[in-house]
């Protein structure tokens, strides 16, 4: 046995990557993204002036430099565009056959995946996320999804057996700063496809790449009104959340502000798609492939600064291999790249946002005073910015904060198991529901796992995985409706 | 020749297979419409519902993980329980001031419905999956799974056929139910409940409590242990209410107000997707070095 044990040690080599091993500086240019010193709103296909006068600038989190200044939309803003919204759902979208419909969506899609470098680049000047991940998620990702719901316009007598369906009528859609293009995407096209109109408001420390997405739009030649997109901050939501001419709700965002949504619109016929927050169990198995495993987990984690609402935030490791996962887990962080966004070889970038960062701290403090041990490799930081190193919470009790609340920040909480029973009944002891990983060899035990997990989206063997032609959405406290695939319509239509 | 009298019957609610009295020790008398007594009917109380939670959340795991086959052949089971108790039925309905001919039909239409979602128990689930074509290398599907605990305010009219319409669907799908029955026409729920005691229907999936919705209904939205709620009257405040608190833990929520639990529009297996999840599943497809298709 002590054997064993002593060859398992020297089986794994740890590679050096901070000495001889350094990466040159591989920055992505920003000369090719154009972006205006200052937006207005995108109301009736056309820019207006916001009748607020106030404009609010947006910021690049990794230097705190100012990009751009976008405007405040009011009450009054919001009245123009859900009405520009209505008329042309009247007038318009409403009438036009579905096979047209479909074609613009077509072109929407083309030429998001003309502009799709341009897009890249303001994402992450935008929002802080690696280049890599706008360049090869984000931007592709939203032009298929463009793409996927474009050609179910003139299909959707396929979709509902029996059924026929009928489009709501305006769409007020509200999404978050995490993914800014792909939320727009995912908003949108299911909605246009079934013959919705939109009012879109971004989340307001993200609003280029949807200000973009309204110029992609305009050009695209969509009659106007059918998207509008309004910036601004929680009262413009809250304007469009309440105005009495939305027929459906589509809201991203913390499960906290989703609950308000609800109580909001509790007594109007408006319907509701919430996707909201969540604290999703990521399982080892002591049969799993262990490098394979962890690759998942770090993906899991820290894809996008784990501002990632189906982050998998909490890992469960079976006790027989808890001392090499997380010996493992401690040498792959050290070897992230942790900077700017910009560089294709970073694997972290910036955090979203100073308060964002701030809420991210105070749960580092809570989980020491909770007694739990923190691993952060080292790793030099940017002096300006908001940054925060890929973070190992180990020793850590089910019942802390850290176990138990959303973080939305670079931050894994370890625990261990020892049954199938028990880890089932630990990943399920959380009120939120969203996404859920199971890492084993054992295909019975697999299927075991993914059944009994009470989550709308399970990653066996791989995790953060994600396609236009895929339902994602939430169990329990993590909202409810689906966006993605077939499902992704019937939150956009009555049927009758 | 003396008179044989009559024994009466004592109309208990249902929780997790048994039939206790309120814990409250309260009842109410409903009349029918000639004032009639119907009967000393419990008032079941908050704690009730309690217990009623308790017995169907301690249900979920059994039912749901049932064989959709198994659950067809118990919802069978019992339309055929209430086949064998005609009668019975017929007399309390006549009672709670429906006609013969009516009581019949309402009768015939409630055995077919039960029958009706017996068939869909392990057919929903095809209609409503789906496989998806994913542009990476992984098997992904999507399937319906049922949300968990319902908390059910059953249709004031129609108290035999309205209160199965709202039941069936949910368990036929696996979900377990509290239901509280017709405040004024509660006889056929509680004698229902006994058709269920002798359905092989598993203690807990169906609670039937009576009593007053005007007291009752904000505790079934209030509980955190209820995933979802259904509600069949056309009354705006109360609907608003539920929509409002439900979002303490954002329950799932359906109002059944436009429904004419008499006509076929009263079953279809939407009415079982209403409490149910969509879970998709991920999972690689090997494709080692780029290994070409097999034929």
């Amino acid at each position: 046995m002590a054997k064993s044990t002593a060859r398992k040690k020297t089986n794994t080599v740890r590679l050096k990557f901070d000495t001889s091993w350094s990466y040159d500086p591989a920055p992505e240019s920003r000369s090719a993204a154009s972006i205006s010193k200052q937006y207005d709103l995108f109301i009736n296909g056309e820019w207006k002036k916001p009748s607020s006068k106030k404009y609010f600038y947006t910021i690049n989190p990794a230097t705190e430099e100012k990009i751009s200044e976008v405007a405040e939309a009011n009450q009054a803003d919001v009245n123009l565009a859900v009405g520009a919204a209505r008329q042309a759902y009247e007038k318009t979208w409403g009438k036009m056959p579905a096979k047209e419909r479909a074609k613009y969506i077509f072109r929407i899609a083309r030429i998001i995946q003309e502009k799709a470098r341009e897009l890249a680049i303001i994402e992450s000047l935008d929002g802080g996320k690696p280049i890599r991940e706008s360049r090869d998620f984000d931007v592709p990702t939203a032009a298929n999804h463009f793409f996927y719901y474009a050609g179910w316009a003139d299909k959707l007598e396929y979709a509902f057996p029996n059924r026929k369906a009928s489009s709501l009528g305006v769409a007020g859609q509200i999404i978050p700063w995490n993914f800014p293009l792909l939320m727009a995407a995912w908003k949108i096209a299911p909605a246009l496809a079934t013959g919705n109109t939109v009012v879109l408001k971004p989340a307001e420390t993200t609003p280029l790449t949807a200000l973009k997405l309204a110029e992609i739009i305009q050009e695209s030649g969509l009659p106007p009104g059918v998207v509008n997109i309004i910036t601004g901050a929680g009262q413009t939501g809250s304007s469009i959340v309440n105005h009495p001419e939305v027929d459906k709700i589509a809201f991203t965002g913390s499960t906290e502000v989703g609950k308000i949504i609800q109580r909001a619109i509790a007594g109007t016929n408006k319907k509701a798609t919430l996707e909201l927050g969540g604290k999703a169990a990521n399982i080892i198995f002591e049969d799993a492939p262990l490098d394979q495993a962890v690759e998942g987990v770090i993906n899991g984690i820290f894809f996008n600064q784990g501002h990632v609402c189906c982050a998998g935030s909490r890992l469960y490791v079976q006790e027989s291999v808890m001392k090499q996962v997380v010996r493992k887990l401690k040498d792959r962080i050290a070897s992230l790249i942790v900077g700017d966004p910009l560089d294709k070889n970073t694997d972290i970038g910036a955090i979203n946002s100073k308060q964002q960062l701030q809420n991210i701290q105070k749960y580092l403090e809570i989980g020491k005073k909770e007694g739990a041990e923190i691993y952060q490799p080292s790793c030099s930081l940017p002096r300006k910015g908001f940054w925060c190193p890929p973070t190992l919470f180990t020793n850590v009790a089910q019942s802390n904060r850290v176990t138990q609340e959303e973080i939305f920040g670079p931050v894994l909480a370890i625990l261990s198991f020892r049954t199938d029973d028990e880890v089932i009944e630990k990943a399920n002891n959380s009120p939120y529901g969203l996404s859920a990983g199971v890492w084993t060899d054992k295909g019975s035990r697999i299927f075991n796992m993914t059944r009994r997990m009470r989550a709308g989206v399970v990653w066996a063997n791989t995790f953060n995985k994600f396609d236009p032609a895929s339902p994602f959405g939430g169990y329990k406290e993590s909202g409810f409706g689906r966006e993605g695939g077939l499902h992704g319509l019937l939150p956009y239509v009555n049927l009758k | 020749m003396e008179k044989r009298l009559e024994v009466l019957k004592t109309y208990k609610i249902y929780i997790g297979g048994q039939f206790p009295r309120t814990e409250s020790g309260r009842y109410y008398i409903p009349n029918n419409a000639s004032g009639k007594k119907l009967a000393n009917v419990c008032l079941s109380s908050r704690k009730d519902l309690r217990e009623a939670v308790v017995a169907a959340r301690g249900a979920f795991g059994g039912w749901s993980s049932r064989s959709a086959f198994n659950r067809s052949q118990i919802l069978y089971r019992m339309a055929e329980m209430l086949e064998g108790r005609r009668a019975q039925f017929l007399e309390e309905l006549v009672l709670q001031d429906s006609s013969r001919i009516k009581a019949e039909k309402e009768l015939d239409l409630a055995i077919d419905r039960i029958i009706y979602y017996a068939g869909w128990c392990d057919k929903f689930q095809q209609v409503f999956s789906a496989v998806n074509p994913v542009a990476s290398s992984h098997f992904n599907f999507s399937v319906p799974e049922p949300t968990g605990v319902v908390g059910i305010i059953a249709p004031q009219g129609d108290s035999l056929l309205g209160l199965i319409s709202v039941i069936a669907p949910v368990i036929a799908g696996g979900c377990t139910c509290v239901v509280l029955a017709s405040e004024t026409k509660p006889l056929c729920a509680v004698t229902f409940s006994e058709v269920l005691n002798s359905s092989d229907l598993p203690g807990g999936v169906i609670n039937i409590l009576t009593g007053k919705p005007s007291e009752l209904t904000s505790w079934f939205v209030d509980h955190m242990d209820v995933n979802a709620m259904v509600y069949c009257e056309k009354d705006a405040v109360v609907q608003k209410m539920i929509r409002e608190r439900s979002a303490a833990n954002l329950k799932r929520i359906s109002f059944y107000d436009q429904v004419d639990w008499q006509t076929e529009a009263g079953q279809s297996p939407y009415f079982i997707m209403d409490t149910q999840e969509i879970k998709t599943t991920w999972h690689p497809i090997e494709n080692i070095a780029g290994a070409g298709a097999g034929y």
